[in-house]
């Protein structure tokens, strides 16, 4: 049996008593698209953020190719696993490219340039992303699909294993919410890049992740293909909405929305 | 970095090297009611000048300069970190309270200085040791309600702490003789003047270990001021850099509070200067800024002491201010954008 390249066991996680998440296990298979679903609220974030210990479980273990990451180093995670945050403003004038070149840092010691190789594989990683045009443009001037598209362009210069997506279609115009997730497929299919979405969008989702996990009250309530999970009876328990999954007249997956459920 | 960039880093530091050298000699060559020639700066330095110009160049004015340099160097870069640490371009060794918790314990050494310890000692242990209690009053304020500390409950934290700080050393100075009031107020606004090798030894030994810490953060640093989250993404231990960066700026701070008092805006006002030229790349901003640093205070002392015929020497602290106020009020009001608020 092939390891997981991430594997989550038993993770809790809680912010001042308060639990966020509940023992929470699932694992991912190599190259696919796995989408965290689940309200606004229901801790989706926070488990993204213990997927590179950007936060230490209080409970469980997360396995990076069957080891645990809070016995690794910060900089060997950050060389396997690259993560998009939600996108914020960014108040200092940092070029494009600068930014990208960030993505070598868990590869570089203090003081040393950029090898030849360094800049191969940014130069690839804008054209990668769509940013190369932009490169010496000022990431505080920018749109939040172009500063989104940077730091997917960061991400790829780690040449990380698992990239890790939180609201990646937030703030974003519509176009551009295909055009990223477009760009993920095409990334996971071609360079056998794992990726992990958080997402409330659930056509979205729908569309672009081979499997999900549906987050409830703290815990895995569903896990599956978008086809398996998202059920008109798991949309209405977990979202309170009346929906339901289709094929549209593309043969694209999608989440058709009716309405708020009335008991 | 390309190469434009490199050539514009050079280009300052060669205008900021002779810039320093030439105000070094200017501000060398003053003797009060006279200026010397440059022979006889040169003579006395090299050992070969008479009595008096010996002691007006290398008693008086050597030391003078050689601890505004350490002390302008230090008070920059740490300004330059703490605006990244912070991501808060209004961020400098003020901002967290750090000057605030030196003055006080200054101010408490000037009062109740005990008589066996001289005041050239007790003073600056002081400092250090206030400037420490306070950046770890502040981490503690911040820290309450659990969980990380985030950099804007440190800052009001940080702001909070040193008006209540500030609040103590007035009441200090308030009830103080008028003696150790006089110098708790003299030494308040800053004075480069009457400083001994030994204590430019001291500063220079940890300013300069200081700011090789510091330059050692830079990249990690430049991560940092996209967030806290980018940082840790990037393989950054935000926490642990963020507290080693504020006990080695606490050091830098306290060990220049303690021998010439709170001089302001430099921490804010240069790495600011250079970003607009440079950008913000900290790889660039913080070694030039030690640079900037230095120049800008003994510009600052040469013009503090060019007015001294009509009311006597001015001291540092107020000079910086009324030159770093206006040109601060200027980047907030017309070059928001460049420096990133």
């Amino acid at each position: 049996m092939v390891t997981s390249p991430l594997e989550i066991d038993s993770l809790s996680y809680s912010y001042d008593e308060k639990e966020v998440l509940d023992e929470i296990s699932f694992s991912l298979r190599p190259g696919e698209i796995l989408g965290i679903l689940g309200p606004n609220g229901c801790g989706k974030t926070t488990l993204l953020k213990n997927l590179n210990r950007n936060l230490r479980p209080h409970g469980g273990c997360v396995l990076l190719d069957g080891e645990d990451i809070g016995r690794m180093d910060k900089r060997d995670i950050a060389r396997r696993v690259a993560s998009v945050p939600q996108t914020n403003e960014i108040r200092f004038a940092f070029t494009v490219r600068e930014i990208v070149e960030m993505g070598r840092m868990p590869f570089q010691e203090a003081f040393r340039g950029n090898s030849s190789e360094d800049e191969r594989i940014v130069e690839e990683a804008m054209e990668q992303a769509g940013v190369t045009d932009m490169a010496d443009r000022y990431i505080n001037t920018m749109s939040g699909g172009e500063r989104q598209r940077t730091i997917i362009a960061r991400a790829l210069a780690q040449t990380p294993e698992i990239l890790l997506m939180d609201e990646p279609t937030l703030h974003l115009d519509i176009n551009m919410q295909f055009e990223v997730l477009d760009l993920v497929r095409r990334l996971s299919a071609e360079n056998g890049l794992t990726v992990v979405i958080v997402s409330h969008d659930l056509p979205m989702v729908a569309r672009y992740c081979d499997r999900m996990v549906l987050i409830h009250d703290h815990r895995v309530f569903a896990m599956g293909t978008p086809e398996e999970v998202l059920t008109p009876e798991n949309m209405r328990t977990v979202f309170n909405i009346d929906a339901r999954f289709e094929t549209d007249e593309r043969g694209n997956p999608t989440v058709r929305l009716f309405g708020a459920y009335h008991g | 970095m390309n190469r434009r960039k490199w050539i514009q880093a050079l280009l300052c530091v060669a205008v900021l090297i002779v810039l320093l050298f030439i105000f070094i000699l200017m501000d060398l060559a003053w003797a009060g009611n006279r200026i010397l020639s440059l022979g006889e700066v040169w003579a006395a330095l090299t050992g070969n000048g008479t009595w008096g110009t010996d002691q007006i160049v290398n008693v008086q004015n050597l030391p003078r300069i050689a601890i505004g340099v350490f002390v302008g160097a230090g008070l920059a870069v740490t300004g330059g970190v703490m605006q990244a640490v912070f991501r808060n371009p209004l961020a400098d060794p003020y901002i967290l309270g750090l000057s605030s918790g030196a003055s006080l314990g200054s101010a408490v050494a000037i009062l109740f200085g005990v008589s066996f310890i001289p005041l050239s000692i007790s003073q600056p242990v002081l400092a250090f040791v206030f400037c420490l209690l306070t950046m770890f009053l502040v981490y503690t304020v911040s820290r309450m309600g659990g969980g990380n500390v985030r950099t804007e409950t440190l800052v009001l934290a940080g702001v909070a702490v040193s008006a209540l700080i500030s609040a103590i050393v007035s009441f200090i100075t308030y009830i103080a003789p008028s003696d150790e009031m006089q110098d708790i107020v003299f030494w308040s606004m800053g004075n480069l003047g009457g400083t001994n090798w030994t204590e430019v030894a001291v500063v220079a030994v940890i300013v300069v270990i200081g700011v090789a810490i510091m330059l050692t953060q830079s990249r990690k640093l430049n991560a940092m001021m996209l967030g806290d989250a980018h940082a840790m993404d990037l393989g950054v231990d935000v926490a642990k850099v963020r507290l080693m960066l504020l006990i080695v700026s606490s050091l830098v701070v306290a060990a220049s509070v303690a021998f010439v008092g709170t001089i302001g805006f430099i921490g804010l006002v240069i790495p600011h200067i250079f970003r607009l030229i440079l950008g913000p790349d900290n790889r660039l901003i913080l070694p030039i800024s030690t640079l900037g640093g230095a120049t800008f205070i003994i510009i600052c002392d040469y013009i503090a002491h060019l007015v001294a015929e009509f009311h006597g020497v001015l001291p540092i602290g107020v000079v910086t201010s009324l030159i770093g106020a206006p040109f601060f009020v200027y980047l907030l009001v017309s070059r928001r954008k460049e420096v990133g608020w």
